[in-house]
């Protein structure tokens, strides 16, 4: 029988609000392709990753025509590559990232994620190669992303590690000053990094991952607003999570929809739904639009943290509901660039850093795409990196670091992305040296929250 | 094979016909239909069944789509499961 209601709902939320799945990820093991040839290894890469994600795109398109549903982004996860160097002493770590560019590039994928460390402990052989290099292949390539774990709660924060990040970011900005610094965008530092995450430019396949697995990434926050409109007017606090979950579940179901098709049509096992409400710079698809239709004058203002956790609470709450594998980041994003309240909320002043940080500790990632001042020193970056990595190895959750100095820029001026990656204005830093404590170096330990056991 | 059509656009003569027409030559059999005008646009949603090893579905949609456009409608066509999953436990 024809419900009316529910199909001209759906309808609407396609069209009108923004629904989409944000990303069909395919990971892939990399690990049979470790060879102590670096040609060689570079090659069964290549190989690897065509065969398996030959298919990926025409296989989403096909979905999207059938089904109705917006894929908009392919992409793919493969293994930490530093995994592959440490068999491969002799290896240009940039000549491994120009080969996922060039895989990618062949399949039709915009980003492939990968060129990673996992330092969380300390370094293994090619952790510090790869890092050293991340500036160098960013720069060199369009698709790849990268990431580091440097700490988690298991094992504490490698401040190794953090110090040696700051500058890499700074680099990876300086050597993309002509892309407006579009490298520092593709190059995330993790505490408690997820081995299963579908989205960029985090997403790594992690070692205890299959050979090759399918993961979802939603979207939805322009869906989640309309049902508060319309649903949650005049309600109390418990009403607008009601009306919030009720919303994830449906987002959701639409993603493991997709995850099932997707994996049964490339022979490959469906991985997880990643239940994250991911904006776009697009008009009505922000998640500070969804806390300001909560009652805030301003994302940023006081109450903000509260909204933004109970939405990541009912976007889990409702979205777990929905599918039997749950997996990735699941919660709110808040990228500032990405978000066209949060940038008009950053352009007012009335968001700071500092309340960013705050936010971080209630929602799924951490600070991300957030323009700082070209000439913030390499040391402040670390400690920026120190702070998130304590309050996700404290709160047994992830946190990341995504920042962007707009090399020859000042607080006023705004770095312009383009594309998913929007723009942003320069957010003032506190830059209070925090020198002499990333020098020391060695490794925070493990909190007491790790011992579970 | 169960699929949903919308027709959405401003009113006109012959989309009902039209659209049965291109279901009828490829043996797709219209099982409800529902219609009504939503602040003076035409809405109409047909829920119908392809025939096994019929018609390819994007075929279908493409020949649905230029039907639409002849009258200056909006057609499309997707799979009922998409309904199903969102709305249903």
């Amino acid at each position: 029988m024809i419900n009316t209601g529910n199909i001209i709902e759906t309808i609407r939320m396609f069209n009108d609000e923004n629904l989409d799945v944000r990303t069909v990820t395919m990971g892939i093991s990399l690990l049979d392709c470790a060879d102590p040839d670096p040609a060689a290894a570079c090659r069964k890469i290549y190989e690897k990753i065509v065969r398996r994600a030959k298919y990926l795109v025409p296989v989403c398109e096909a979905i999207t025509a059938e089904y109705g549903i917006p894929i908009v982004n392919k992409r793919i996860s493969v293994t930490p590559i530093a995994m592959l160097l440490a068999a491969c002493p002799d290896g240009d770590p940039v000549e491994f990232a120009k080969t996922l560019d060039r895989a990618a590039e062949a399949v039709g994928v915009n980003f492939i994620g990968g060129f990673s460390a996992l330092v969380n402990k300390g370094f293994s052989a090619g952790d510090e190669r790869l890092i050293a290099a991340i500036p160098e292949a960013l720069a060199q390539t369009e698709r790849v992303c990268s990431s580091v774990n440097a700490g988690s709660t298991k094992s504490g924060i490698n401040m190794d590690a953090v110090a040696m990040l700051g500058p890499v970011i700074r680099r990876a900005a300086e050597l993309t000053a002509d892309r407006n610094c579009v490298g520092a965008a593709k190059l995330v530092v993790f505490c408690n990094a997820p081995d299963d995450n579908p989205f960029m430019a985090g997403a790594f396949h992690g070692p205890g991952e299959p050979d090759c697995v399918i993961n979802v990434g939603v979207s939805g926050p322009g869906a989640v607003r309309s049902a508060l409109q319309k649903h949650a007017k005049g309600a109390d606090i418990a009403g607008v999570a009601e009306t919030i979950k009720k919303t994830a579940f449906k987002i959701t179901r639409m993603g493991q929809l997709v995850g099932e098709l997707a994996g049964k049509a490339l022979q490959v096992p469906f991985g997880i739904v990643d239940l994250s409400l991911a904006p776009t710079p697009a008009i009505g698809d922000s998640v500070a639009d969804v806390l300001e239709e909560m009652g805030l004058e301003s994302v940023g203002g006081y109450g903000t943290t509260a909204a933004l956790a109970l939405l990541n609470d009912a976007v889990k709450k409702g979205g777990v509901m929905a599918s039997g594998l749950v997996g990735g980041l699941s919660g709110a994003f808040i990228p500032v660039s990405e978000d066209a309240g949060m940038i008009a909320a950053a352009e007012r002043g009335d968001l700071t850093l500092e309340k960013l940080e705050a936010m971080t500790a209630v929602c799924s990632v951490g600070l991300d795409m957030i323009v700082v001042p070209g000439d913030t020193p390499a040391e402040v970056l670390s400690a920026m990196i120190a702070d998130e990595a304590a309050i996700g190895m404290v709160n047994s959750k992830t946190t990341a670091v995504r920042v962007i100095p707009a090399i020859g820029k000042q607080v006023g001026d705004r770095l312009d992305f383009g594309g998913l990656l929007g723009y942003g204005p320069v957010m003032p830093v506190n830059t209070a040296s925090p020198a002499a404590f990333i020098a020391r170096g060695g490794r925070i330990p493990a909190p007491l929250q790790a011992l579970k056991n | 094979m169960q699929a949903v059509i919308t027709v959405v656009g401003s009113d006109k003569v012959g989309i009902l016909a039209k659209v049965s027409t291109i279901c009828a030559e490829h043996g797709v059999n219209i099982e409800e239909v529902t219609q009504s005008i939503l602040r003076g646009t035409f809405a109409m949603i047909m829920l119908c069944t392809l025939p096994q090893d019929g018609v390819a579905f994007s075929t279908l949609a493409e020949e649905l789509r230029a039907g639409g456009q002849e009258l200056g409608v909006d057609v499309n066509i997707t799979r009922q499961d998409i309904y199903d999953v969102m709305h249903n436990i």
